[in-house]
């Protein structure tokens, strides 16, 4: 699986979506590219997981046409859409977890639903991706109430890397975690896109993951990306919103 | 874009390679599993085994652990199983799973025989647990009744007026359809048996007794139960769930006082209210069936229910009423509170709640026939 960094793992051309008269995307057009880390950020409100939520279509559009792995969603049959759906991963902002499995039956859930083996391999299995994830077997028999905040994003990317995806989508997911515990999480993601080959589509407030995880940054505001590229252009750019993200007392801090 | 996944046994003297070659991803994993299980089989057939994985087109963690397990499985016997033509690409993914314990994980959720004896122990011990639980709540919701009675800005009436609308005033329809057409269907059977001894006057006295006392009250209780009763332990189970319970306390609010008193205070307004309206409706009912299938005119029936039943039969009704409600607000209250973290939990108690204040209101029913028998009411 030789990388190619220029080829467009979704690619998303002049999206709308309106809720009632408010227009949260307009013509909006991004690509993310296969093995890149894209950290996307936009002031509170600006439609960030409106976006994620619309290409992964949970959020209806009014127009436009989104492309993931080369299929046009729209078009796609439903067994070319569960393909897709089979290919990418997703990490819900508050986790997701099914609160009445244990995670051992929310890791395993999408395996036994596409894969037919063993209970042995996917208990394994199981306890790969917690590894992966960092912790320990020992927290396979919990309930999701049982855990801590850091604990349920860990398996909650367990789970959306059950069964190895080639995306995944991110909604905040270090928010909410203490600092050490996001920095691991960013060294987790970063980890698991060069052992996995992984592309990820990150929403995040936390400008620490765009410095040390993302390889490249887009920014949405007025329902477009308003800037999109490395952390230096976002840094050179002298967008109001943008100087003020990225030069403010917080981001200082976090260079300095 | 590349082959099905094999795993090819070569003999090389003494030693034996197993070439894996294809595609090692989840896609394949059934495949895998079967071929990778098959060649453990092969564990101390030859001193030396080793595995290459040059010709792996695809690896991903599926296809990574599944080359670990055998390595795993052939090393177990002495000798040292290895793996040979690991792609740079692909070592830091396979590094990754070395690390997995194969310490197996035990499922604890196995189910035996004396589980299930266990199961039943438990759950009889804990019907004397769900008493003093119940018990427990009416003490605390008497004890923020009398705060508020001493101190009356604590009362919440915004709220509670907002219950009495959700329980009473919206179930009025359903109550009084259900109570008219139970009233119909007992005038029916009524006047369809006792014709048979001329007797079909003797349906009023039936329809008046049967509804006043009893049928009227203990089906509408029954209704609330599972229409107010359930929306009750729902909510304040989702609240418990999402912390706002303990959000409320660490304001200094008292959430017997802010979120179950008035919830209470409704159910126990409401339940007299719609008994009345369905014992009104089921005598309408019955009154109308009376007419049209037993020829008895209204005239006649009026007559005849003046004389059947007493003011006793309608407050005995009315006095059974508030205390089915404060029954079913209590269990209701209890099992919301009792809500674990999961949706799961959740259901669970919505359940129990209805089942058990369903069954709660029948017992008060039969211990308030005995008082008012020996009463002589």
């Amino acid at each position: 699986m030789a990388p190619q960094p220029s080829d467009a793992i979704i690619r998303v051309r002049d999206i709308t979506v309106q809720f009632g008269k408010t227009r949260v995307l307009d013509g909006l057009d991004l690509d993310v590219k296969r093995g890149e880390i894209l950290g996307f950020v936009g002031p509170s409100g600006a439609g960030k997981s409106v976006l994620t939520r619309t290409i992964i279509g949970l959020v209806p559009k009014v127009s436009g046409r989104i492309e993931v792995f080369g299929v046009d969603l729209d078009a796609a049959s439903a067994t070319e859409r569960r393909g897709v759906e089979r290919r990418w991963g997703i990490l819900f902002q508050q986790g997701a977890l099914f609160s009445s499995l244990t995670v051992r039956q929310n890791i395993q859930f999408p395996v036994r639903e596409y894969l037919k083996v063993s209970q042995r391999f996917l208990d394994e299995i199981m306890v790969a991706k917690l590894g992966m994830v960092g912790l320990k077997p020992e927290v396979a028999d919990r309930y999701p109430s049982e855990l801590s905040g850091g604990m349920i994003k860990r398996v909650a990317l367990a789970r959306a890397l059950a069964l190895d995806p080639e995306l995944v989508f991110l909604d905040e997911p270090t928010s909410g975690l203490d600092p050490i515990g996001a920095g691991d999480f960013d060294e987790l993601v970063r980890t698991l896109q060069r052992t996995l080959g992984l592309t990820v589509f990150m929403v995040t407030h936390d400008l620490d993951s765009l410095y040390t995880a993302c390889d490249r940054i887009a920014v949405l505001g007025n329902g477009k990306i308003i800037a999109a590229g490395s952390i230096a252009d976002m840094q050179a750019s002298q967008h109001p919103w943008l100087r003020q993200y990225f030069h403010g007392k917080r981001a200082r801090a976090v260079m300095g | 874009m590349s082959g099905d996944p094999t795993l090819e046994r070569i003999a090389q003297g003494d030693g034996l390679a197993l070439c894996a070659a294809g595609t090692w991803t989840a896609r394949f994993a059934p495949v895998l599993e079967r071929m990778v299980a098959d060649a453990e089989k092969l564990v101390g057939s030859r001193p030396n085994i080793f595995i290459d994985v040059s010709q792996v087109s695809k690896l991903d963690t599926f296809g990574a652990w599944l080359i670990e397990r055998l390595r795993r499985s052939l090393s177990q016997s002495g000798a040292e199983a290895k793996i040979a033509g690991l792609s740079a690409n692909y070592s830091s993914l396979v590094d990754e799973v070395r690390r997995v314990s194969t310490a197996p994980v035990i499922d604890t959720s196995s189910v035996s025989i004396t589980g299930m004896l266990e199961q039943i122990g438990r759950a009889v011990v804990s019907v004397g647990g769900t008493m003093v639980e119940l018990i427990d709540m009416l003490g605390a919701v008497l004890a923020a009744a009398g705060r508020v009675i001493i101190h009356p800005r604590g009362f919440r009436l915004t709220s509670t007026v907002h219950h009495l609308e959700q329980v009473c005033w919206r179930a009025v329809p359903i109550i009084v359809l259900i109570t008219f057409l139970i009233g119909c269907i007992i005038a029916q059977q009524g006047i369809f048996h006792f014709r048979q001894f001329g007797a079909d006057i003797f349906v009023v006295d039936m329809l008046g007794v049967l509804v006043l006392r009893e049928i009227g009250v203990l089906l509408v209780a029954i209704m609330v139960a599972g229409r107010s009763g359930s929306a009750y332990t729902a909510e304040l189970g989702s609240m418990k769930m999402r912390e706002e319970i303990d959000a409320l306390r660490t304001m200094g609010f008292d959430p017997i006082e802010v979120l179950i008193l008035p919830r209470m205070l409704a159910l126990v307004l409401a339940l007299p209210i719609l008994a009345f309206l369905g014992a009104m409706a089921a005598l309408y009912g019955g009154g109308l069936v009376a007419w049209l299938y037993g020829g008895v005119d209204p005239e006649a029936f009026l007559l005849r229910l003046r004389d059947a039943i007493s003011i006793n039969h309608f407050i005995v009704g009315l006095i059974k009423a508030p205390v089915m409600a404060a029954v079913i607000g209590i269990v209701a209250c209890v099992e919301g509170l009792a809500v674990q973290g999961s949706a799961e939990s959740l259901g669970q108690h919505t359940t129990s709640s209805v089942v058990k204040g369903i069954f709660l209101v029948i017992v008060m029913d039969g211990v308030f026939a005995i008082f008012f028998a020996s009463i002589g009411m």
